[in-house]
């Protein structure tokens, strides 16, 4: 049955391709000063800081690690301190996770922003046509029988059992939905929230987050939640058959088992 | 009743796909990182003129950077960049308290100006309480005192076909064989002549310290503390920017940094 309209699979691969550069462009950014604050302004004078991605000196060299308010995780090798043998520097986020691959704060500043722009569009092509197609009410709204399914529904995903519809379950909902109209949002708002020019058109806007340097902390911690996200989709299209789902969102077609459309009276 | 599909090869082929397209992903995307790439150079066109243009269009004229209270300043003005000019020249101004010091506004001007650091002080003030966001993600509320930049450029009477103010440093920030590179910047008309935009001399009530751009910076709001720059003796007026240091517009901009630091 035909399952994606052409718009859903355009921007979702445009999304795949644009919040892969977001993310590994934003962790080189991190890396320029990589520590997250509550507040307004970063702390040299008092304490602030959320978290610190760093090195610091040893007993045997220098050590990687993670600073969580006061808890400490050792991270040689992958976070803090890393690179390959005899060349490890200090420095936040590995090589093989940022683009480019060593330091260079103002390249990626640019891929950031060419791709935020990107996100922006693909954002809001995506909410016309899905508002006009039907997409956004048929399949992303939850309705009463969603919620009424809600517990059965994690239910099955707990013992993986997972049906082949063309409508997605409520937990699918929740989530897009969820992606697409809290995450994304948020992580837009907190991005600008960042930006010096942003805030005298709007003083509010930081203030409303609670600071610049906590809006930064935010920008952060959606990022993890995304990251968390695609893992979970990644998982859950390999537990559904990724043959299927992924010509579902190449092509538009996608098998079921079910009679096409059967109970489906709108 | 479906069933679940979960194949074991399917999966791991699968994650191994990913993890390599994010493993190798990135070294592959290297060149981008060449000042000369085209792609880069594009991105860069794209977006900062569309950042540029929508926050002309979204900030007006006008719209005052937030202020702050003094309760809100509770550190020392975080210093960065150069914090101690090696110069000769600068130092032997320094050793002077700045006494021989003059401030000059020239290029597409009427009268061209050459201002003492007295002269500047007995001036109408701007005094400020504003936060300075670093391009590396931090930021430190501190109070800014100064003379407005468009009060001298009012003083210098501006020529029409001037479109920037590029500011020029004392500071040498390399030494190459081709000669020494020292600081400079600039901003269009546009944040010069913003109510905030001030030639500051004075910080948290004190003279301005050597770290932090003694004996005069400038600070524009709305932009990224390297468009602010410290140690500056010129102030000139011109139509492009293109023959001062690599064209960019200034030391960072030359370095691969945008040139409107508004993001």
């Amino acid at each position: 049955m035909y399952r994606q309209s052409a718009w859903t699979r355009v921007t979702h691969w445009a999304w795949a391709v644009t919040l892969f550069f977001l993310l590994v462009s934003g962790l080189q950014i991190f890396n320029a000063h990589p520590a997250l604050y509550i507040g307004d302004q970063s702390g040299t004078a008092f304490d602030n800081t959320v978290l610190r991605i760093d090195a610091r000196r040893g007993a045997e060299g220098p050590v990687g690690y993670v600073r969580i308010f006061d808890r400490e995780i050792e991270t040689t090798g992958v976070l803090g301190y890393s690179g390959a043998a005899g060349r490890m520097e200090a420095r936040a986020f590995p090589g093989w996770a940022t683009i480019p691959s060593f330091r260079d704060l103002g390249t990626g500043r640019i891929i950031h922003f060419f791709f935020a722009w990107a996100l922006v569009g693909t954002l809001l092509i995506w909410l016309v046509a899905s508002s006009l197609n039907g997409h956004l009410k048929r399949d992303l709204v939850p309705r009463l029988r969603d919620w009424r399914a809600l517990p059965r529904d994690i239910w099955e995903h707990l013992s993986l059992r997972l049906h082949h519809r063309r409508k997605y379950n409520t937990l699918q909902k929740l989530s897009y939905a969820g992606v697409l109209f809290v995450l994304l949002p948020l992580m837009i708002i907190t991005g600008l929230a960042m930006s010096p020019g942003m805030n005298a058109a709007a003083n509010w806007l930081p203030e409303l987050l609670g600071g610049r340097q906590t809006a930064r902390t935010l920008h952060f911690a959606i990022m993890v939640l995304l990251l968390l996200f695609f893992v979970v989709h990644i998982l859950m299209v390999l537990a559904a058959g990724p043959i299927n789902e992924m010509r579902s969102m190449v092509t538009g077609w996608y098998k079921t088992r079910e009679p096409e459309e059967a109970e489906e009276t709108i | 009743m479906s069933h679940l599909q979960i194949s074991r090869r399917g999966f791991i082929t699968g994650a191994a796909a990913s993890s390599g397209l994010l493993l190798s992903g990135c070294d592959a995307l290297d060149g981008i990182a060449q000042r000369d790439s085209s792609v880069r150079n594009t991105m860069e066109k794209i977006a900062n003129s569309l950042s540029y243009r929508a926050q002309r269009v979204l900030l007006g004229r006008n719209a005052l950077a937030q202020e702050f209270s003094a309760a809100d300043i509770r550190q020392p003005m975080r210093p960065n960049g150069t914090t101690a000019p090696q110069n000769e020249d600068y130092l032997r101004l320094a050793a002077g308290n700045f006494a021989d010091y003059r401030l000059t506004v020239t290029g597409l001007v009427e009268r061209p100006l050459s201002l003492s650091r007295a002269q500047l002080i007995a001036m109408p003030a701007r005094t400020q309480i504003t936060r300075h966001d670093c391009v590396e993600g931090w930021s430190c509320i501190a109070k800014w005192t100064g003379v407005p930049l468009a009060t001298l450029l009012d003083q210098a009477v501006v020529k029409a076909e001037a479109r920037y103010v590029v500011f020029h440093c004392l500071d040498t920030v390399e030494r190459t064989i081709a000669g020494d590179v020292t600081y400079y910047e600039s901003v269009d008309m546009v944040d010069a002549r913003h109510p905030q935009t001030i030639l500051a001399y004075g910080l948290n009530d004190q003279a301005l310290p050597v770290e932090n751009g003694a004996p005069v910076r400038v600070r524009i709001e709305r932009q990224l503390g390297y468009k602010m720059a410290k140690y500056i003796h010129g102030v000139e007026l011109v139509a492009d920017f293109d023959r001062f240091g690599l064209g960019g517009g200034g030391y960072w901009e030359d370095r691969g940094y945008e040139w409107y630091a508004g993001v």
